[in-house]
């Protein structure tokens, strides 16, 4: 069973990203750039189904500027065994990214596709339910548990209030939530070894997707920010706060 | 031009999320229908139809709805959609489900968790973990919205008397089946609704520890929250979290206790009306967004605020 795995290159999760002063974006100049957390966690769970005897191919793919090849690198290094680059300059929305992936699974004859629930820059949440919907595939979104037997993946779901589990026939769709698992730390040896492994560069024209935006950014700005609050030196002091000046309790 | 919203209901009541999505949809404008899409849905049909603002509701009952399975309820929204300008549903996690599955299929963006609507085309909505709020136009021909509900006022739950219409009920997809649930049971508030919330971070040192925020709880009437770190470390359950990747939040007085207050976590949170943190490091960043701040031992303080209260 190939599983097909994509990741994005973001900002690093701590950082602290700021608007540019003139409001037509982010300030991204600079700053640490990493794998989507959940993308970690994805490319994990591929590797560990592949350990298991599962899977017989992993394939991670990044869409995106040149840069996003060192995502790739760090994929192939916690265990994918080759990498696609989908290169555009372009501004990528997550319907783009779908039929780029949906082109990619049709390609590739993936049986699974496992990705993160979302990214951490666009907060967006709809790669993976866009992926399913386009290949009419079925969808295990905020994964905790996979399981794969029999033609079928058995997906355990963090939802509100709880946990559910949903029976989805393969081939389908799996997103990742944090609780799944514990990605791996990367160790010289595989690094050293997954600058080996192949990296396919491709550009979505090739694959016959238009990639063009259907949102457009009109400007960024700060939230508002909270005013200065105090420190109160005791209990009775915070109460008294609380009661009299806030008057929420 | 009229606006469809996907009702969240558990087959029987409708939940408070839905009362803020019409809130948003009342402010995009045109006619209001709601969607109650399940099985043995009549309860919740007739709360829908009660709901202030509401011009009609579509009741689709079936086997194949009844769990909210995003395959089978997509194709329930899509076979109305063409009715439609606007789609929109909370941002729970039924709607985060199935909201993209739809906007796939009509070939349009979705619009995540908005937090603002500035006319019917463009809108606002966090990003980067609520550090930059973007104001973004869709020129999609229908608007696939996810609202975030702690931004918007619900409307009133009763006054409103919609006529209520059945709708040929979608089948099932074949290609995923539901199999089983576990639910928290709470006597609390639900976390996303509460007035009031205590939440716990890795301060509070470990589960047993967590109970220490119970009778704090019971006497502010307040729903229980975590952070991340509380609920990797197995101190409490998943859908306690709160924060960028778990529920957003906004009660009017929310106690932080042990907890630091990293970005991911202020994401969930900082819209709160009033802000307490109780640290015992003086330097933690949830200081920055406090209204009150206790620096001391949260084992000696938490106490003391539940014999004063």
């Amino acid at each position: 069973m190939k599983i097909l795995v994509p990741v994005k290159r973001v900002v690093d999760y701590n950082v602290k990203v700021r608007c540019k002063s003139d409001g037509t974006g982010v300030d991204i100049a600079n700053v640490k750039m990493s794998m989507n957390p959940f993308d970690e966690i994805a490319v994990e769970e591929a590797t560990r189904l592949k350990e298991a005897g599962v899977a017989t191919e992993i394939i991670a793919v990044s869409c995106g500027v040149a840069q996003c090849q060192e995502t790739l690198r760090t994929a192939l290094a916690i265990g994918a065994d080759r990498g696609i680059l989908v290169e555009t300059d372009a501004e990528l929305q997550p319907l783009a990214v779908a039929k780029i992936l949906k082109a990619l699974v049709e390609k590739e004859g993936a049986n699974l596709v496992i990705m993160g629930k979302q990214a951490i820059d666009d907060d967006c949440n709809q790669t993976g339910q866009m992926l399913a919907a386009l290949a009419d595939m079925p969808q295990g979104t905020f994964a905790s548990k996979v399981v794969v037997e029999g033609g079928k993946a058995l997906v355990t779901r963090e939802v509100d209030g709880g946990l559910e589990t949903v029976s989805l026939n393969l081939p389908a769709v799996v997103t990742t939530d944090l609780r799944l698992n514990e990605p791996r730390y990367v160790t010289l040896p595989n690094i050293m070894k997954a600058k080996k492994k192949p990296i396919d560069t491709i550009k979505p024209e090739d694959l016959g997707v238009d990639v063009s935006p259907r949102i457009k950014m009109l400007k960024v700005s700060d939230p508002p920010s909270r005013s200065a609050g105090i420190t109160v030196p005791d209990v009775d002091t915070l109460i008294d706060k609380l009661k009299n000046e806030a008057k929420v309790i | 031009m009229s606006v469809l919203v996907i009702a969240e209901h558990d087959n029987q009541t409708i939940k408070p999320a839905t009362l803020n999505t019409i809130a948003a949809a009342q402010k995009i404008g045109g006619d209001v229908h709601v969607l109650v899409a399940g099985k043995g849905v009549s309860g919740a049909a007739s709360q829908a139809a009660a709901a202030a603002g509401v011009a009609k509701v579509l009741v689709a009952d079936s086997d194949a709805l009844g769990d909210q399975l995003a395959e089978n309820l997509a194709s329930q929204i899509l076979a109305i959609a063409g009715a439609y300008s606007h789609i929109l549903a909370p941002s729970t996690s039924v709607g985060k489900n199935v909201m993209p599955r739809v906007a796939a299929k009509l070939d349009v963006a979705q619009l995540s968790d908005i937090i603002g609507v500035e006319s019917a085309d463009t809108f606002q909505r966090p990003i980067y973990a609520g550090n930059v709020i973007a104001t973004v136009q869709s020129s999609d021909a229908v608007k696939v919205i996810t609202v975030r509900t702690t931004a918007f006022d619900p409307v009133a739950a009763t006054g409103g008397s919609a006529a209520v219409e059945n709708l040929a009920a979608a089948g099932d997809s074949g290609k995923s089946a539901f199999v089983s649930r576990e639910l928290a049971k709470s006597d609390r508030p639900e976390l996303t609704a509460a007035g009031t919330i205590v939440s716990g971070g890795r301060g509070i040192g470990s589960a047993e520890n967590f109970s220490i925020l119970n009778p704090l709880a019971d006497k502010l009437g307040a729903a229980i929250g975590a952070s991340r770190a509380a609920v990797d470390a197995g101190y409490a359950p998943n859908d306690w979290q709160v924060g960028q990747t778990g529920k957003i939040v906004a009660p009017q007085l929310y106690v932080a206790v042990g907890i630091s207050g990293a970005i991911q976590h202020l994401a969930g949170m900082k819209d709160s009306k009033v802000i307490v943190a109780v640290n015992k490091d003086p330097e933690a960043p949830i200081f920055g967004v406090a209204d009150y701040g206790l620096v001391g031992d949260l084992f000696e303080v938490v106490p003391q605020i539940v014999a004063k209260l």
